[in-house]
């Protein structure tokens, strides 16, 4: 029971990548990279995680009580942050292929290969 | 969207096929997955966690900075080099998605999409058009009241920023997009994310000149649990939201112009 | 001094806040406004390094003023020693020549290239910097968004799309990676503190969690070096990538993943790791060598001349994380010298590359031949004189960082790693040197005997970001390149380099020093550098591969076909075997994602069997 979240992130991670690797249209190729990206939250909040412990937050709680990891929050707030920016960018990639090429098949995309 | 073996352009050899990456792939990530689980196996068990940052800090950071929201004073004080690189990466990622989505050579703005001579798009029932106008208010106010209480309760200049952008989506909801296109705010919205961004250095060039160092918490701190406390946390947030209101703001209005209105030349979409 | 530090990344910034704007400047203005913060930021590093040298242990300070209590790292440290300084100082410079070469190469709308080059140039310098592991994971992704960024700068073309994407796919997977290895060692440590992380784990065992982190964030940092078999989006990005960007991937930045690695290893695991030190150094030696062969191998096949230097780069990087894969003081100061003198050399040699393109419009080297001679005189012996630096003649370009290399190499018994620096040179400066005799001298083959052009796609339409009329070179690409190149050249004359390099090294390599300069700001007594003798043999080796480098240019640009002097039996396979290889840069991100994972795989278990 103790290590399932763990588990579940590394399950989301690879399921997430198999989408990426094997996807068919750009939109799921995106939204399979950013599932990757969350595996990441979840193994950073479970690390933090204090049993019974409250938000990090004082304010209507006395300032010594058990709490949960703060840090692991705020790096979780930042990740977020990154993967949306990632995601906007890539989805404006995105709109550009359908534009250019009328395809959203990673696969068909004009490869600039030998 | 499925993973089956489409009409795909024949391979030539020495390519690999598309099942053979997907074998590749299975075998890689079943070998991965007992990489992860060997590493995560040392990990502390789910809810016993003693990591001494968090303890140390979850002590000192209210009686020290008096900011009753620990995370925002991890965020905006004692790891604020690393939100300003956070914010940097929101700032380039607008920069970069707004240079794609630029018009191109061979685009034009056109009339929006269901433009038929002479009728009007057509917009949102009047049910919907009430609830979203209505909506737009109290949304951009709850933004204002995350942002400046970030220090306090849970949120900050990020939440809050975000829950500012959705005002625009309720705009669009509301079949109102195109009018507010018309006034062009779009020059204004720049301007409010770049001085989001370059409010962020200024305020940590000022706690090198009036504090001990670059991005060092030199206003006063007040009350734990006031309004204004916390120093610097503040105005940090403050310039944090204004860059993520006008980066999402950004962001969903080029893609909404990119649906709406441009169009190829010669009129076919 | 030092508490000025952070604003190496927060002015860069600053100005590209102001870029962001985009009040209607007058372009020339923007390009003053972007050289001459370039400019101060070289300046300012520069200062900075020359701090950093006159004292004894790494410089320290904590933004925000958070001193560590007992041990414990409130704050964000930034702390930094002649190795790293001298590395950010070469970002600056690059990004100062990036800004000069866009000058009157670029039809730009709007500052806006202009603020995410400075962006990435801020980036950069914060993630050579940086003491934290998280803020070098946040610089680090700083640094892909923006390269994401302006890869995909003109997306009109096909290329260039691709290009990006699947840059940014495999680049994100890579930073993943680096997420799960940091939040590992914040498990079991507590800390995101290099120093402080480095300190709890030096004195415990490595079990699974540790060698897996260390496993994750050699990774995701692979990745971004592009070792292979993580490397396959590189080729793809260079291609598209308008010149001047190229200018700082190929100079630094994908050297800053060998960089990180070493930086992660010496800090925090080279206390828990340290017994199983001579298989870690077969897998990285391997991987080290496999990337130094492969690139070289693919450059020589390689028409599109952008391609041709992606693939240098790659070997080149391979034969830098041989250096660091060595893991000895010794080995650290060889690549950092090979990073400093290849990676002024690719620049320059990328800007020549821009010239022609902005000259003749074209990227194929064999639509170039002949061409090149419209070009004026010095840009030929300027492409020329780089290429040869890359085989590192004697004394000059590469040869410091090989004469290091050699002896550490020999020093732990690996000396069979010269031999496959030797080919790898061989080989890329070979591909070079074919390129500028073709392009430049108009030697070889007319291109209808060659069957590879048949399958060259149409490369010349993507390449519509030059402007000004052709017939015009304009004199600051000339004199950028120059000074680039002459710099790579003669670094290795520069007196007490190679021993400062060692110095460097040296601190680099001493972990204890770091912690207790960073924790408690103590001072620790310098520590001694190996000193490295010049020797007859390596001279004679340097004379043998230049020579031989020049050889196999001549030969394949000879109008006899001297191809046909190897027997078929041999010829047939190897070249079956190249286009294979070739083939599977098939331009598909999910190949690549693919590839990525079987590599992250492979090396996942290696680390294991190896840390038994």
């Amino acid at each position: 029971m103790s290590f399932a979240p763990y588990a579940v992130a590394i399950w989301i991670f690879l399921v997430g990548l198999y989408g990426v690797v094997t996807s068919r249209h750009l939109m799921h190729l995106v939204i399979c990279l950013s599932v990757v990206q969350s595996s990441t939250y979840l193994l950073l909040l479970g690390i933090g995680y204090r049993t019974d412990g409250a938000a990090s937050i004082f304010v209507d709680i006395p300032p010594n009580t058990k709490a949960v990891d703060p840090v692991v929050k705020a790096l979780t707030l930042t990740d977020v942050v990154v993967g949306a920016a990632v995601t906007a960018l890539l989805l404006a990639l995105t709109v550009q292929a359908k534009k250019r090429f009328g395809t959203l098949d990673p696969d068909e995309l004009d490869p600039l290969r030998d | 969207m499925s993973a089956g073996e489409s009409a795909h352009t024949p391979r030539r050899p020495g390519e690999i096929s598309f099942a053979t990456r997907r074998t590749l792939f299975l075998v890689s990530a079943l070998v991965l997955a007992g990489v992860m689980v060997w590493a995560l196996g040392g990990v502390p068990s789910f809810g016993d966690y003693h990591g001494v940052y968090g303890l140390v800090l979850n002590h000192v950071a209210v009686p020290e900075r008096h900011a009753t929201n620990v995370i925002t004073a991890v965020n905006f004080d004692y790891r604020g080099f690393d939100t300003l690189g956070e914010e940097f990466i929101l700032f380039a990622a607008v920069l970069g998605l707004a240079l794609i989505l630029r018009e191109g050579r061979d685009e034009e703005e056109g009339p929006p999409d269901d433009d038929a001579s002479g009728r009007r798009v057509v917009g949102a029932s009047n049910a919907v058009r009430l609830i979203t106008v209505l909506l737009i208010g109290p949304t951009v106010v709850l933004a204002g009241y995350v942002i400046v209480h970030g220090p306090i309760t849970p949120g900050g200049g990020f939440q809050g920023g975000v829950i500012a952008a959705t005002a625009l989506l309720f705009v669009y909801l509301g079949g109102e997009y195109l009018t507010l296109r018309r006034v062009r705010p779009l020059p204004a919205v720049e301007i409010t994310k770049a001085a989001g961004a370059g409010a962020f250095v200024l305020i940590g060039a000022g706690g090198l000149i009036f504090g001990t160092a670059f991005l060092a918490n030199f206003l006063p701190l007040g009350t734990a649990g006031d309004v204004f406390s916390a120093g610097t946390m503040q105005p940090l947030s403050v310039a944090v939201g204004l860059e993520v209101t006008g980066g999402f703001v950004l962001i969903l209005s080029e893609f909404l112009d990119q649906t709406l209105v441009v169009r190829r030349r010669g009129g076919a979409r | 001094m030092e508490k000025l530090a952070p604003l190496v990344v927060g002015a860069p910034f600053l100005v590209a806040a102001v870029f962001a704007i985009s009040l209607p400047l007058s372009r020339r203005r923007d390009d003053l406004i972007a050289i001459a913060t370039a400019s101060t930021g070289v300046i300012f590093v520069a200062a900075l390094l020359i701090d950093v040298l006159g004292r004894d242990i790494p410089v320290v300070t904590w933004v925000g003023g958070w001193q560590p209590r007992d041990g414990v790292a409130l704050g964000v440290s930034m702390a930094f020693d002649p190795l790293s300084t001298s590395l950010a100082l070469l970002a600056a410079v690059l990004v100062c020549a990036a800004f000069l070469v866009a000058w009157r190469y670029f039809e730009i709308p709007g500052p806006i290239f202009h603020a995410l080059v400075l962006v990435f140039g801020g980036a950069m310098a914060g993630f050579c910097l940086s003491g934290d592991l998280f803020n070098l994971f946040v610089f680090f992704e700083l640094m892909s968004v923006a390269a994401y960024a302006l890869t995909a700068y003109r997306s009109e073309g096909s290329g260039p799309l691709q290009g990006a994407l699947t840059f940014a796919v495999s680049n994100t997977v890579g930073a993943v990676f680096i997420l799960f290895g940091i939040a590992l060692l914040y498990a079991r440590t507590g800390a995101l503190n290099l120093a402080q992380i480095g300190d709890y784990l030096a004195h415990r065992p490595a079990d699974g969690l540790v060698v897996g982190a260390f496993a994750f964030l050699a990774i995701g940092f692979m990745v971004k070096a592009a070792v292979v078999p993580f490397h396959f989006w590189l080729a793809d990005a260079y291609a598209v990538a308008p010149t001047p960007a190229c200018v700082i991937f190929s100079g630094v930045m994908s050297d800053l993943g060998i960089y990180a690695i070493a930086r992660v290893y010496w800090t925090m695991f080279d206390g828990p790791l340290h017994p199983h030190l001579g298989e870690l150094r077969i897998v990285f030696l391997g991987l080290g060598s496999l990337t130094a062969v492969w690139g070289a191998l693919m450059c020589l096949g390689q028409h599109h001349v952008k391609r041709l230097l992606a693939f240098v780069t790659i070997s080149q990087i391979g034969v830098a994380l041989i250096g660091v894969g060595l893991f000895t003081t010794e080995g650290v100061a060889a690549a950092a010298l090979l990073i400093l003198a290849d990676g002024l050399l690719r620049a320059g040699l990328f800007v020549v590359i821009g010239a022609v393109i902005h000259r003749v419009g074209s990227v194929n080297e064999l639509r170039l031949q002949r061409l090149g001679r419209a070009l004026p005189r010095p840009l030929r012996v300027i492409f020329l004189a780089g290429a040869l630096g890359l085989a590192a003649p004697p004394f000059l370009g590469a040869f410091a960082g090989k004469l290091v290399l050699e002896h550490a190499a020999i020093d732990v018994g690996q000396g069979w790693v010269i031999a496959v620096f030797a080919v790898a040179t061989i080989l890329s400066a070979a591909a070079v040197l074919r390129a500028g005799g073709r392009i430049f001298l108009g030697r070889g083959a007319p291109s209808a005997d060659d069957p590879s052009a048949l399958n060259e796609p149409d490369l010349d339409s993507a390449e519509a970001e030059i402007e000004g009329a052709p017939g015009y070179t304009p004199p600051v690409m000339i004199v950028t390149a120059g000074v680039l190149v002459a710099a790579g050249l003669v670094v290795g004359l520069v007196p007490g380099l190679v021993d400062g390099a060692l110095d460097a090294a040296a601190r680099f390599t001493d972990r204890n020093a770091y912690a207790a300069a960073v924790l408690h700001g103590a001072t620790e007594s310098l520590p001694d550098a190996p000193s490295v003798e010049l020797g007859a043999l390596a001279v004679v080796l340097s004379v043998v591969s230049v020579t031989a480098a020049v050889a196999v240019a001549a030969a394949v640009l000879s109008p006899r076909r001297t191809g046909t002097a190897i027997p078929r039996t041999v010829r047939e396979p190897a070249v079956r075997a190249y286009w294979m290889l070739r083939r599977l840069h098939s331009g598909q991100s999910g190949d690549y994602v693919a590839w990525l994972s079987v590599g992250a795989a492979a090396f996942g278990v290696l680390l294991a069997v190896a840390t038994r």
